[in-house]
């Protein structure tokens, strides 16, 4: 299975990763190899076979509706040094 | 050439949970920011959300409200965009399998009953709100709303005019505000509304290019946007321009669509199943046990208050349109048990007033027992109604107890007969010409003497005893 290097490109793009030429071709050549394995699925009939929405046998794993104390502000921004007047702060962003 | 709008509308509306979707912070609006926040919501890793059940009720409960059907088995997926208001880069919604599909809403339009189709009703979490700052290269990020429970709405693009599409958004917003799935407060964000509209020759059944629009801050303004949008629209085609596929936003100041030129590239949001959150399955015994627990819905409401409590059903539709305002009305009648006159103060000077203070049922500076005091008062006698209404204006715009009020202007009604007697013998004295017209047989003059008499008093004269009074002194004076 052949990627072309126009999707690795815009994969990239939709992560937000910005690499170098040959960081990209290699990651054509992986990605083609993966790709190509994982195609090897295809060649099952699944004709039968119901989708599979989980990997686990579980449903309804549920929690009551309870409020419980949140965190510390000055914890919920201890990682960042990015902050102001209690907010996050980022670069400006337009809707 | 004439042409028709075709509309469809997504309605995002926060759900009335105490906490939020995946954890347990509050879903209380407002607060400092980043305050009601932890682990979860803030997507750091290691952490596990785990799906409020409620939410998940609340769901389905706003579906069978819709006369959608409800899945039987359903799943949440992974929604993956980069924002700033969304720290986990992904946002958890449903994308194949939502909760509910197929519904409909019912709207009276002038042409009778209409059906609006809903595609699908599925849950998903709030992202956070973002400040731009005036000055400097910053934006600021609140994440309390973070992970805030939401159901989207999405209806069929069945409406024709701006005018069925509020139809639309009322009816939803009151069956969501009924059955207490939502508060649906656009000005706290807990409902809000997308809009999507093309334009096509009237007959035609083909699909023209839809354009998206945003910023719709209230009903009006999607009423606005939608009318403005159909005249650009209608305008361009008529002039053999292309119109274009894009996400336009709506000016409220200069009334207006703006093009978005940042948005036209696609989305890819790579769904795909979350695997934090394992399948939902619904069986019948938990949808009839959320059936139950539906609280009564408007048109049910409606018809209860035209077949027990007797009121007109134009009365009753608008009364119960407004989850708030019949909520005030059935206050108003637990307390005093003539439903017809409270409904006439519901229908006339309550309505009268929300529009010209501008204000919605749920801010009446009126309280229903303040309301029942002020017609005690003119059942009593202690003022008319037309000195009620004066009254009620002013409990509108002070919020003051109807007694206060009568008593510091003075207000109440002139019973006492010696009184009144010596204000209508002034009338007749200053006014030979009227009692002329009336003792030479026009009926009217005696119209007009008694709104001398209410002239005098300021209208605060008791009108049976003086109309008594004036009809006495009158046929004595035939008698002469
Ligand atoms: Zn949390």
């Amino acid at each position: 299975m052949e990627i072309d290097r126009q999707t690795v490109d815009y994969v990239a793009k939709l992560a937000r990763l910005y690499l170098d030429d040959k960081a990209m071709e290699d990651l054509r050549e992986d990605l083609s190899q993966i790709v190509g394995y994982v195609t090897k699925l295809q060649e099952l009939d699944t004709e039968d076979v119901e989708q599979t929405a989980h990997v686990l046998p579980l449903k309804n794993a549920f929690r009551e509706d309870m409020v419980r104390q949140s965190m510390d502000r000055d914890r919920v921004l201890s990682n960042t040094d990015y902050k102001k007047d209690g907010f996050f702060e980022v670069p400006k962003v337009f809707d | 050439m004439e042409f028709e709008a075709v509309i469809g509308l997504e309605v995002h509306a926060e759900l009335l949970t105490e906490s939020k979707i995946f954890c347990s912070c509050t879903t209380e609006f407002g607060g400092e920011p980043n305050t009601h926040c932890c682990p979860v919501c803030l997507g750091l890793p290691g952490t596990l959300p785990v799906l409020n059940k409620k939410a998940v009720e609340y769901a389905i409960r706003a579906g069978l409200a819709l006369n959608c059907n409800i899945a039987r088995f359903s799943k949440m997926d992974r929604k993956n965009y980069f924002y700033p208001d969304l720290p986990k880069a992904y946002q958890i919604s449903q994308y194949d399998l939502p909760l509910c599909r197929d519904g409909y809403v019912e709207i009276e339009t002038e042409d009778g009953i209409k059906k609006i189709g809903i595609i699908r009703v599925h849950l998903e979490e709030d992202a956070g709100k973002l400040i731009h700052e005036e000055n400097g290269g910053s934006s600021l990020v609140d994440y309390n709303r973070t992970g805030v429970p939401l159901i989207e709405i999405v209806s069929y693009p069945d409406m024709r005019t701006p005018e069925e599409a509020r139809l639309y958004l009322t009816k939803l917003k009151s069956i969501l505000e009924y059955t207490e799935v939502s508060d649906c407060k656009m000005q706290e964000g807990s409902l809000r509304v997308d809009t999507n509209i093309s334009v096509r020759p009237v007959g035609s059944d083909t699909f023209g290019t839809k354009v998206e629009l945003k910023n719709l801050n209230s009903f009006r303004a999607v009423y606005k946007a939608l009318e403005y949008e159909f005249k650009r629209q209608a305008e361009a085609i008529k002039n053999g321009e292309e119109i274009t596929q894009e996400t336009r936003r709506w000016d409220e100041n200069k009334g207006i669509t703006i093009s978005m030129r940042s948005k036209e590239e696609a989305h890819d949001y790579r769904y795909f199943p979350e695997p934090d959150i394992v399948p939902i399955v619904v069986g019948d015994e938990w949808i009839e046990e959320i059936r139950s627990n539906i609280p009564e819905l408007p048109h049910q409401k409606k018809e209860r208050f035209i077949k027990d409590l007797g009121l007109p059903a134009y009365d009753a539709g608008v009364i119960t349109a407004d989850k708030a305002l019949s909520d005030f009305f059935e206050k108003c009648v637990e307390l005093y048990d003539n439903p017809k006159t409270i409904s006439n103060w519901v229908m006339g000077e309550i309505l009268r007033g929300m529009k010209e203070a501008e204000i919605e049922a749920s801010s009446l500076p009126i309280s229903p027992e303040q309301l029942v005091m002020l017609q005690k008062m003119v059942d009593a006698g202690t003022i008319s109604i037309s000195i009620g209404k004066k009254v009620f204006d002013t409990m509108l715009k002070t919020g003051k107890n109807p007694n206060d009020i009568v008593e510091e202007e003075g207000l109440a009604q002139i019973s006492d007969e010696g009184s009144l007697r010596s204000t209508v013998l002034k009338v007749i004295e200053n006014n030979p010409k009227s009692v002329e017209d009336f003792l030479g047989g026009k009926e009217k003059a005696m119209g007009f003497l008694i709104g001398q008499v209410m002239k005098e008093t300021k209208g605060k004269a008791n009108p049976q005893m003086i109309n008594e009074i004036m009809k006495e002194e009158l046929s004595k004076l035939s008698k002469n």
